[in-house]
């Protein structure tokens, strides 16, 4: 169990590694099995963290010490209920795209199995890590992997993307930076926990300082978490990626909202002396600019991949303000929220290029070539199309119209459950002092879903009904099945929304109050002498 | 002291913003290389400005751990090198994969 804590990151380290020693494209087969195993045993260890989180009557199952050196002096891992969760949903995420990957989108570049397990190493290790430092090593790690994978099969429209999204990063990152060193300069340290400690006996004359590398560090991860203004790489980045890394990416601008949740919780959170609600208000403000400006993009979109990346944009967005409101119950109703929309997002990313596959130009004019001349690729042709499922069209409508239901937020999926305790738990207090904020908080989700779901239809009638002579995609069993998981998933937590609900409480009611967290982190007591194993 | 290596850094980071604004791939690769040389300057600068002070505890310094200049951002910085390094260079194959796809170095990837 101790050493299972830091398995999230050693085990996709050593699969890459493996992976880049077997070398050679021709041992593609080694390395794809190798993904999917090492991707299915991360939900397995995923699983058992997260029950062992939540059993845990602090909600920390666990710090690991690195070096086993007491905790400011060098790296933790926190293992808590938020760490696990978002590692359990990353892992599912994960899972799925590995195997979708595996039906051909896996051959169109180099390296795609080992940067997508270094890529689950810096995502999980961001959720696991307890050091400011660190966790720009590890953003780092998952950033690097993102160019190589954002960038897999190349095209010009993928590094016209991947261009801005490299510099967009590369400049966050130094903003990271500067961050990081102002809070160090201020506090002499850099352990969150630690960090939690002092900034409340900060001196009236550092306070600024503090508040300027608290902002800088913001505007660091509000660019990987997509805030508007600072958003404007994202549709165009998460559009041309290739659907499995797309779906991945999904997940990545939860690490951005995760980091600000956690931190500034941690850190600005009630209580905290003069900085307490540091930031609150702008998030706010920025959260609701994020919601309408995703929800006209994807008004606006013309096709499917930047409707979902806009369709990002709001889940993000709807996150980011539910985090400025500062509520307890707002905020675990947002991680509901969150699962829910990830993993919806993951899901439609995979299906639009099941649904658009033949409708590619060129693609319509490859496929009647074959079909004149290609009479000696028939085998080729066969192997690529496996088991041909019945009423592809009629599979690809149902799973089409749950992702909208997820996304748009309609009965009976979980989108639905997760805006309805949003709403009520924003609601929950006495009508008369709401704030307009609020109120116009209120407004936006409503209309954000109004507008997803007019999106969402518009791009499903056009592709399923508005073009009687399109050609039926060839699915793969292989390819459908994720989808169909992730959505699955998506009952699931309909149908267990009570322990599901009740377990995101748990989560937003230990985040709302960190003693327990910091005197986790900080508490034990060092034995002179003794050996002292990760507790 | 101060002084001058506050100016060192200001001059580093506005020349830098400035060539990242710029439309060239190549004025863009300067420019981040720029910042983060400031940047990198910058966190030295946090860990306090010492002159005269021993870089590592010898047994010339004694317990006076005031004496020794604070580790820590040294060992940072450090990091940050090396991967501000290796993030450019990965850039640099991105700019030249994109000047040789579009046949242009503008970032749009097309003139104006």
């Amino acid at each position: 169990m101790n050493h299972l804590m830091i398995a999230p990151v050693v085990l996709p380290l050593f699969a890459g590694a493996i992976m880049l020693a077997l070398g050679g494209e021709q041992r593609r087969n080694i390395s794809a099995a190798l993904n999917i195993v090492t991707s299915l045993a991360l939900v397995a260890i995923s699983i058992i963290l997260l029950r062992a989180a939540d059993v845990a009557p602090t909600g920390v199952a666990g710090v690991y010490r690195l070096g086993d050196w007491p905790a400011p002096f060098a790296i933790v891992f926190v293992v808590d209920r938020l760490a696990t969760l978002m590692l359990l949903l990353t892992s599912l995420l994960a899972a799925a795209a590995a195997v979708f990957s595996l039906a051909r989108w896996h051959r169109a570049g180099v390296l795609f199995h080992p940067l997508f397990q270094f890529m689950l190493m810096g995502i999980n290790g961001a959720f696991l890590t307890g050091d400011l430092f660190n966790l720009f090593v590890f953003v780092e790690v998952l950033l690097a992997a993102s160019y190589g994978l954002a960038l897999h099969g190349s095209g010009s429209a993928r590094v016209k993307a991947g261009l801005h999204y490299v510099v967009v990063n590369l400049a966050a990152s130094l903003l990271f930076l500067i961050g990081v060193s102002l809070i160090y300069g201020v506090t002499g340290t850099l352990n969150m926990a630690d960090l939690a400690t002092r900034i409340p006996a900060i001196r009236a004359d550092d306070r600024g300082l503090l508040e300027a590398g608290a902002g800088i560090l913001g505007i660091a991860f509000l660019v990987k978490a997509g805030m508007w203004p600072l958003c404007f790489w994202l549709p165009g980045t998460y559009a041309a990626a290739p659907p499995p890394v797309a779906a991945i990416f999904a997940v990545l601008t939860k690490v951005g909202g995760y980091i600000v949740l956690r931190l500034s919780l941690l850190l600005f959170g009630d209580g905290t002396g003069a900085s307490a609600q540091f930031g609150d208000q702008l998030l706010l403000m920025g959260g609701m600019a994020t919601v309408a400006f995703g929800a006209i993009g994807s008004l606006a979109s013309q096709d499917m991949a930047r409707l979902a990346a806009f369709s990002v944009l709001v889940s993000s967005g709807t996150i980011l303000t539910a985090i400025g409101l500062g509520q307890v119950g707002v905020t675990g109703a947002a991680l509901f929220y969150l699962i829910s929309s990830t993993l919806g997002l993951g899901a439609f990313f995979l299906l639009i290029e099941l649904v658009e596959r033949d409708r590619e130009p060129g693609a319509d004019v490859l496929a009647v070539t074959r079909e004149l001349y290609g009479d000696e690729d028939d085998s080729e042709i066969l192997q690529e199309t496996g088991i041909a499922i019945p009423a592809t069209i009629g599979i690809l409508g149902v799973a089409f119209i749950s992702c909208a239901v997820v996304i748009s937020g309609l009965p009976p999926l979980s989108g639905f459950i997760a805006k309805f305790a949003i709403l009520t738990t924003a609601l929950n207090s006495p009508i008369d002092d709401l704030p307009f904020t609020t109120w116009i908080f209120l407004f936006l989700l409503i209309v954000s879903g109004l507008a997803a779901l007019i999106a969402l239809t518009r791009a499903g009638i056009r592709s399923f009904w508005a073009s009687p002579d399109r050609t039926i995609p060839r699915v793969r069993l292989i390819e459908i099945t994720p989808v169909a998981a992730l959505l699955l998933l998506c009952a699931i937590q309909t149908v267990e929304a009570g322990p599901i609900m009740r377990f995101m409480q748990a989560t937003a009611q230990s985040l709302h109050a960190p003693h327990d967290y910091v005197r986790r982190v900080l508490g034990s007591p060092i034995k002179p002498g003794g050996s002292r194993g990760p507790t | 002291m101060e002084i001058v290596l506050a100016i060192g850094i200001g001059v580093l980071a506005g020349s830098g913003v400035w060539l990242v604004l710029r439309p060239r791939t190549f004025q863009v690769i300067i420019g981040l290389s720029l910042l983060s040389y400031a940047v990198n300057l910058f966190i030295v600068a946090m860990g306090r400005l010492k002159i005269d002070a021993a870089p590592i505890l010898g047994s010339h310094v004694g317990d006076d751990m005031a004496s020794l200049p604070d580790p820590l951002p040294q060992a940072l910085v450090l990091t940050a090198i090396v991967i501000s390094f290796a993030t450019t260079a990965l850039f640099l194959v991105v700019l030249l994969a994109s000047r040789g796809l579009t046949g242009t170095d503008h970032v749009d990837g097309r003139e104006p």
